[in-house]
């Protein structure tokens, strides 16, 4: 047989073969849109690591000369209500947005993994008590918990994280500990318990790497959910404050000028858009490929 | 039945003392001194005296829930600092607008949501389910305070249709109550439009890989009878339950349309309070909030029960 003509059993006998990983990223390479979601992704990355380079002016000087210029060269997205330009606030502001996501889903893993690993792992009374507790900060709709923190914490750009983050921390709790109530009876962890693995490395080594792939779905999904939240509280004036550059903040004052420059309001929401849109696929895909009862 | 329903309320009470012992907590969260803060702009040390006294701040944590908690079961959920009134007749006065803007939403979402799933289930895989699929994604991905922003700008500035804010009791004049509520019920209504129509379409698509819709069809049904009486039936049972569920996206999404189109509801109350550092009032709608989501799901729990036959026992 040669290598050009893989007949359809070899193909399956290397896949048999093949890394775990390595079959989920073949998997994801095949999804048009998880692809398109994880470039756009990393698009808005680098725009927001290189923001200092390629920013064509300073986000926070204003300008009374050129108060709300609809697009033109000097100025590809216009400028605001202050005569800053808005490309250069919305390149700013990815950095918010993105940070936002990223550190306020860490926060919720951080805390919700370890918990839920001990209320799946315990069981018992810690797990009667962790759930409660998971059940009650369920029954606060998200973004009014979200709100409710913030506004205790006082506004600012870490507080928004850190109530989104606490706030996306009950679904990550429950997630870990279904995942490890499901692992616990498996053999693997069988087997690593009569070897005499001690709890603690049982649940690290053993558990803990078997559930990764719906804990990095649902991380993906998280995010998209957090830098749709941290907009929500920066547009409400609890997240990132002025004259700091946040896409949320942005629309906040383009909502008074919405007759007289529109595109104060375009630009802003298009990021948040695709932002959040990109994390979405990237999470739909990775469900996809990392579930093994998927085709 | 009727064990199920006992059992499930004993369930919840558990939860509702945990949501409310969480929501007191957040007033320990306030950086310095309470009473400073809930004092505003007065800096007068007998008003603030007054205020300690007022919310217990003088004593321990625990006695000032218990005190806190036993006003908020005979329906005193506190005084707001600013309004003067208190936080229940708040309440009571903001609700019925955002149970009105939220009846609408789901008017939408149900309109849009539930044909959208049925469509793009029976033609998988066509045009049509890629538009619905790409319709449910743009609703779930796109900010409704700038949707709100966008219909604002064409309806209102641009073609100068609707107003851009302001809101009509149904009561005074329906008509105007209409125009003042229809965008933002779209904006509410659109990303809830988008989840149902994920629901449908995957509880559609299993129904119709049913044995009894394979029967239907061999019994020589049209097709419409067989999608809209036999498969559409069985599948809006776990649509019925994970739609309530949205309630929760629901009233999150009324705090940010109402801001945005100026209606005195329940979430602009929530912002205001905020802004106004009026904690008591933040707490009291929050606790009003939680405690209608978990009820909700606890009906939505005993509908469930009540459309299938099977669980019923």
């Amino acid at each position: 047989m040669t290598a050009a003509a893989v007949s359809p059993s070899v193909a399956a006998s290397e896949a048999r073969e093949e890394n775990p990983w390595a079959r989920a990223w073949r998997r994801l390479k095949r999804r048009k849109g998880a692809m398109f979601g994880l470039v756009v992704v990393v698009l808005f990355i680098l725009v927001a690591v290189l923001a200092p380079l390629i920013s064509p002016y300073d986000p926070i000087a204003t300008s009374f000369t050129q108060v709300r210029k609809p697009p033109s060269w000097a100025h590809w997205l216009g400028t605001d209500e202050v005569g800053r330009d808005v490309l250069a606030r919305i390149i700013w502001g990815a950095r918010a947005s993105l940070s936002a996501g990223l550190v306020s889903v860490g926060i919720a893993l951080g805390i919700g993994v370890p918990l839920g690993l001990l209320a799946g792992y315990a069981g018992g009374w810690i797990d009667a008590v962790l759930s409660r507790i998971v059940d009650a900060m369920l029954a606060i709709p998200f973004l009014i918990l979200a709100i409710a923190l913030a506004a205790f914490l006082g506004p600012s750009l870490t507080n928004a994280m850190i109530a989104i983050g606490v706030t996306a921390t009950p679904v990550f709790i429950r997630l870990t500990r279904g995942q490890t109530i499901a692992a616990k009876v498996e053999d693997y962890v069988e087997a690593a318990r009569a070897v005499g693995n001690p709890h603690w490395r049982i649940a690290l080594r053993h558990v803990l790497p078997n559930i990764v792939p719906p804990l990095l779905v649902q991380a993906s999904l998280a995010i998209a959910g957090a830098i749709i939240a941290e907009a929500a509280l920066s547009f409400l004036g609890l997240g990132q404050q002025p004259p700091a550059p946040s896409w949320g903040s942005m629309l906040n004052s383009a909502q008074r000028f919405i007759a007289q420059a529109p595109w104060m309001a375009f630009w802003p929401g298009f990021a948040i858009f695709f932002a959040v849109l990109s994390f979405n696929l990237l999470g739909d895909g990775l469900r996809d490929a990392l579930d093994p009862r998927h085709k | 039945m009727l064990t199920f329903l006992s059992q499930r309320l004993l369930q919840i009470i558990p939860t509702l003392i945990l949501v409310s012992m969480l929501i007191f907590g957040l007033q320990q969260l306030l950086p310095g001194d309470p009473a400073l803060i809930m004092a505003g702009e007065e800096r007068d040390p007998k008003v603030l005296e007054e205020i300690r006294e007022q919310y217990r701040l003088n004593e321990p944590i625990p006695v000032q829930y218990f005190y806190w908690m036993k006003g908020v079961l005979s329906g005193n959920l506190g005084e707001s600092m600013r309004l003067k009134s208190s936080v229940s007749s708040l309440v009571a006065e903001k609700l019925p607008v955002t149970l009105q803007l939220a009846a609408m939403a789901l008017i939408v979402a149900l309109g849009i949501g539930i044909p959208a799933g049925i469509i793009s289930a029976v033609k998988k895989d066509t045009a049509w389910d890629y538009g619905a699929n790409i319709f449910a994604l743009w609703g779930l991905s796109t900010p409704n305070f700038w949707l709100g922003i966008l219909m604002i700008f064409l309806f209102s500035v641009t073609l100068g249709w609707l107003p851009a804010s302001g809101y009509v009791r149904p009561g005074e004049d329906w008509r105007a109550s209409l125009a003042t509520t229809v965008m933002p019920a779209f904006v509410l209504g659109n990303a809830i439009a988008a989840v149902l129509m994920r629901h449908t379409r995957s509880a559609m698509l299993q129904a119709m890989g049913a044995d009894y819709v394979r029967t239907a069809r061999a019994k020589g049904l049209y097709e419409r009878r067989v999608v809209l009486k036999h498969a559409l039936r069985n599948a809006m049972t776990p649509v019925i339950t994970l739609g309530a569920l949205e309630f929760g996206t629901l009233l999150s999404g009324a705090v940010l349309t109402e801001q945005i189109f100026t209606i005195p509801g329940f979430g602009k109350l929530i912002v205001d309070s905020v802004f106004n550092r009026d904690y008591a009032v933040v707490q009291g709608v929050v606790l009003v909030t939680a405690t209608t989501y978990i009820v909700l799901n606890l009906l939505a729990d005993v509908a469930y029960v009540l459309v299938n036959p099977r669980l019923r026992g």
